[in-house]
């Protein structure tokens, strides 16, 4: 690892002045496991890392305030925390299980929900399912702060809308809509630790005479981004949930991917599972819908 | 660029100059000489580097010795106590819970930091825990055996009991 110097703010200030001293120089550092590989293998080469585990005040998981049901975690939660959280268990229950997907418990306890966000890793099992469920994420700066939907916020591979001398300092996570189910499914033929094959999140309100009054589908391993499916959900809402529409709408996704080859599957493995966990996805949250 | 820091290691507090690259496992095993924490894929896979910091369960392979300033470390070398092996250590040799040893260190660190948030894991709770902990030498089953003991002989009727194969 090439040496740079280390920072340990403690508060939102005093990294806005560094981040703002330091612009494209310095890298923000939160549980280190994205950072640190990539600093290991030379891909990052900051001088200045800018740790945040020392800033106070973002750490916490709580009902959003407006009464909603939903809920709001700070960045610096840990992805364990999230995982095992019995407010995330009771308020929405899908967002424990997928965290509970990610990597082994080890890496869950040092990652944190902000920097697995804005590290824009394609294949992380968290983004699909936040996506389905409508959450935004907070960019706080010197000069303000905006709400940004986690689908928009999402560049390319790797890449975020993250702009210079910003801060993702929350994740907001609507409650999944009265009536509706959900789920998230990963695609896992090697170890279970591994990213997925293919993974897909759904959310579906079935409404009066089995119509469906909304759905929400996303993908993620298949593209430069989680895949927010919008073709295949302009397909199903307001059709009868019946099994050859969930599978015509499914079926969508195959012309919204662009996986990759590699040893995961080949790129047309991967689409064509792609319309398959689509599916199973939605049908699952069909399911689970109370 | 040397940074000062303090890490408390095995209930010893420790005053270092490292450089802010300085990995956690290369500090606890070149400048404190505690070579029981293993380094093997350093990626955050393998679970071999495995530690406690202020309590949880960490790779010393991706942490920053500057990131751990202040923080209270246990590694493998602190869990013997006035010359008698941990419950943990023991259950590992009594049950041949390892082999070629490289592992070991991670994997009874990672089982402490199960123990100690879960005292009573069922057998599924300690597969899940530990399936960031890999071993090529005994085929998981002695190494889950050796936890299940170390829960207890008389707790271990209400977690995980029998291990099945």
């Amino acid at each position: 690892m090439i040496d740079f110097q280390f920072h340990n703010p403690t508060s939102l200030d005093e990294v806005f002045s560094l981040l703002d001293t330091y612009g494209d120089d310095a890298r923000m550092m939160a549980g280190g496991t994205a950072l640190v590989i990539q600093m290991k293998q030379r891909l990052v080469l900051p001088e200045h890392v800018i740790n945040l585990r020392r800033v106070p005040g973002f750490a916490e998981i709580r009902q959003t305030s407006n009464g909603s049901g939903g809920l709001t975690i700070g960045a610096l939660c840990t992805q364990q925390e999230v995982a095992t959280s019995p407010l995330v268990e009771q308020t929405i229950p899908i967002v424990a299980q997928t965290y509970r997907h990610v990597a082994t418990p080890r890496i869950r306890h040092m990652a944190t929900v902000g920097g697995g966000l804005v590290h824009g890793d394609p294949s992380q099992d968290p983004p699909p399912t936040l996506i389905t469920l409508g959450a935004t994420v907070t960019l706080v700066s010197a000069n303000g702060q905006r709400e940004v939907a986690l689908s928009d916020f999402l560049l390319d591979y790797y890449e975020t809308d993250v702009r210079p001398g910003e801060v993702l300092t929350q994740v907001s996570i609507p409650a999944v809509p009265s009536g509706a189910g959900a789920a998230y499914l990963k695609f896992l033929p090697r170890t279970a630790d591994d990213y997925p094959t293919v993974a897909a999140a759904a959310v579906v309100t079935p409404g009066e005479g089995n119509v469906c009054q909304d759905v929400r589908l996303a993908l993620g391993a298949v593209g430069t981004t989680a895949i927010h499916a919008t073709d295949a959900e302009d397909a199903l809402r307001g059709q009868p949930l019946t099994e050859n529409n969930i599978r015509a709408a499914a079926a969508l996704v195959k012309d919204l991917v662009d996986p990759l080859d590699d040893y995961r599957g080949s790129a047309d493995y991967k689409r064509d599972m792609s319309e398959v966990f689509a599916r199973r996805a939605i049908q699952s949250a069909l399911t689970n819908a109370s | 660029m040397d940074q000062n820091i303090t890490l408390t290691v095995n209930g010893v507090a420790h005053q270092l100059e490292v450089p802010a690259r300085r990995l956690l496992v290369d500090c606890l095993r070149y400048d404190l000489g505690l070579t029981g924490t293993k380094e093997g894929c350093s990626v955050g896979v393998c679970g071999a580097c495995t530690v406690l910091v202020n309590g949880n369960m960490t790779a010393s392979c991706l942490t920053l010795a500057v990131a751990a300033d202040g923080a209270e470390i246990t590694t493998i070398e602190g869990l013997a106590y006035e010359g008698r092996l941990h419950p943990i250590q023991q259950a590992f040799v009594d049950y041949g819970g390892f082999q070629c040893g490289i592992c070991t260190p991670g994997q009874i660190m990672a089982a402490k930091a199960l123990l100690d948030v879960n005292p009573i894991p069922t057998e599924q709770e300690i597969r899940e825990w530990m399936m960031g902990n890999l071993c090529r030498c005994t085929g998981y089953y002695k190494i889950l055996e050796s936890i299940v003991a170390a829960i207890g002989p008389t707790q271990a009727q209400e977690g995980a009991g029998e291990v099945n194969r």
